[in-house]
């Protein structure tokens, strides 16, 4: 019968999975079911700001972290430790562009829905100890591919969800080319993967717990259960 | 459904497949009777590119026990180059062991999970196709013959095999929207695979064998970096620099200047479809049966 004919047809076609469209981010970002309180101003914690709710909440979230990891390369290119080598300034200096890259994307595509730029607090690292930089470095891009990766179910707009998809992909890429650095042939560890060879996930609220450590402005996400 | 019979598949529910790539057809015989490197290379390619102009864009998400087979399919493929390089004598220096051998514990652990997980949704787990590691559909003599006596070509594969796994899982993403255990699952792999693609690349840079970065320095109109031109399909499109509507690399740095082409697309790691991956892998690594 016809009618079998194409039901089956479009069940191939739903099986190839192609042409996922693609719309501008800034074209589709309001207007959705799941529409997102904008952030705020977090007044009852004085000087510190709330991402919002709904998926705008989890794009301003990976924009604080990607604030966070860009002012920290840019700290450890303004003072480099004595002795930094050339490729070793070449590594920092190219993850600290991707690192601006990610926050000036999220800074154009959220436009007015984006949380302002956070004033980092780095007084903790040591930035002329090449341990204590690596280290520090180690720390944010594992807590990165961590935050990605526990967030990723949040996001209900698919092309969202592929954006932060194709940045998480790049963080762990770092992570293990830092944790190489650190400590050659250490690219993954039990610290950050379990037994079924699956990468350590990490909710809203642990991560800026870390985070903000590192933060003078004090990012929350009340409507993801976290106040600073 | 089988995976890797795709044409017939396709000819079965789509009665005028012939048509859509009609003319082209005559042209994929050529390839395939060409016999070069270049061709087996260039066919699985081809068809992937056929596919995308003969179909319209589809709508429909697939289901989750269709990704996590999908997916199982990499992770076979994975796991079986990796067992096979590690017990291959005087392939792997001893110096790089326990590097390579804890990459082939992860991936042996993914095929694992994944069968389990299948089979707790109430799948059935696939079992794994026919694999060719030199990528001569089942002839053994393909374009990488020395894949497992020859170190720098076992790196080549496995640089190859772990981006092009990592664009598979973020392709599958919008399939699995908000379902927090396997998109959660599926995100956790993806991120793992990554890391082996940074290792594998670092360990091809320090061996002498190319001077790759760890991530993927893409030109404009070249996604592939890895000198190896024979996987140029594997990288088509990692050269994108548009991400939601936003021209990435036009943004500007901290100290005025334009991103630029090469940071801005390494950035951000690119998708590929299920069937711009099979159709890259079937026929050569993957055996058609």
């Amino acid at each position: 019968m016809p009618g079998d004919v194409n039901m089956a047809r479009r069940s191939f076609l739903r099986y190839t999975g192609m042409g996922v469209a693609s719309v501008g981010l800034l074209a589709v970002a309001s207007c959705k079911k799941n529409d997102s309180v904008l952030p705020k101003k977090n007044l009852a914690a004085g000087n510190g700001i709330d991402i919002g709710s709904g998926d705008v909440g989890i794009l301003n979230y990976a924009f604080a972290l990607e604030q966070l990891e860009a002012a920290f390369y840019t700290q450890v290119i303004a003072t480099p430790w004595q002795g930094m080598s050339d490729t070793e300034k070449e590594c920092f200096s190219t993850i600290r562009q991707h690192e601006i890259c990610h926050r000036e994307f999220f800074k154009v595509a959220l436009g007015a829905n984006g949380i302002p730029g956070l004033t980092p607090d780095f007084s903790k690292i040591d930035f002329t100890s090449r341990t204590a930089v690596l280290g520090a470095a180690k720390a944010f891009e594992d807590l990165g591919v961590q935050a990605y990766d526990g967030a990723g179910y949040l996001i209900q707009n698919p092309d969202y969800l592929t954006i932060a998809g194709k940045i998480v992909s790049v963080e762990a890429r770092h992570a293990a080319y830092i944790r190489n650095l650190v400590n050659y042939g250490d690219y993954a560890g039990p610290d950050v993967i379990d037994a079924n060879g699956l990468n350590n996930s990490s909710t809203i609220a642990q991560v800026l717990a870390i985070a903000n450590t590192y933060l003078k402005t004090k990012v929350s996400a009340s409507n993801f259960g976290y106040t600073a | 459904m089988n995976l890797f019979n795709i044409i017939e598949e396709i000819e079965k529910v789509d009665p005028e497949f012939n048509e859509r790539i009609s003319p082209r057809r005559a042209a994929i015989k050529n390839i395939t009777s060409f016999g070069s490197k270049v061709a087996v290379a260039a066919l699985p390619f081809a068809l992937g590119t056929m596919f995308k102009k003969a179909y319209a864009a589809d709508t429909a998400a697939v289901s989750v026990t269709d990704v996590l087979n999908y997916a199982l399919t990499l992770e076979y493929l994975e796991s079986t180059f990796y067992n096979a390089g590690t017990a291959a004598k005087g392939l792997i220096p001893a110096k790089d062991a326990s590097y390579i051998a804890d990459i082939t514990d992860d991936e042996n652990h993914h095929v694992t999970f994944l069968q389990t997980v299948i089979t707790q949704l109430g799948g059935k787990p696939v079992t794994a196709p026919p694999f060719d590691l030199t990528a001569g559909n089942g002839k053994g003599n393909g374009p990488f013959a020395d894949v497992l006596t020859n170190y720098k070509t076992f790196l080549a594969v496995a640089e190859t095999f772990e981006d092009t796994g990592v664009r598979a899982y973020k392709g599958q993403a919008p399939n699995l929207v908000g379902n927090q255990v396997v998109l959660t699952a599926a995100l956790s792999i993806h991120a793992v695979e990554a890391r082996h693609a940074s290792a594998v690349r670092y360990l091809r840079t320090t061996s002498g064998f190319a001077e790759v970065g760890v991530w993927i320095n893409s030109t404009t109109g070249l996604g592939n970096d890895t000198g190896i031109s024979l996987v140029n399909g594997n990288y088509n499109g990692e050269d994108n620099v548009m991400q939601g509507g936003v021209d990435v690399s036009k943004l500007k740095d901290d100290g005025g200047k334009p991103i630029g082409q090469i940071d801005a697309a390494a950035a951000f790691d690119e998708p590929l479809s299920m069937s711009d991956v099979l159709a890259l892998l079937v026929g050569s690594f993957i055996v058609k049966q």
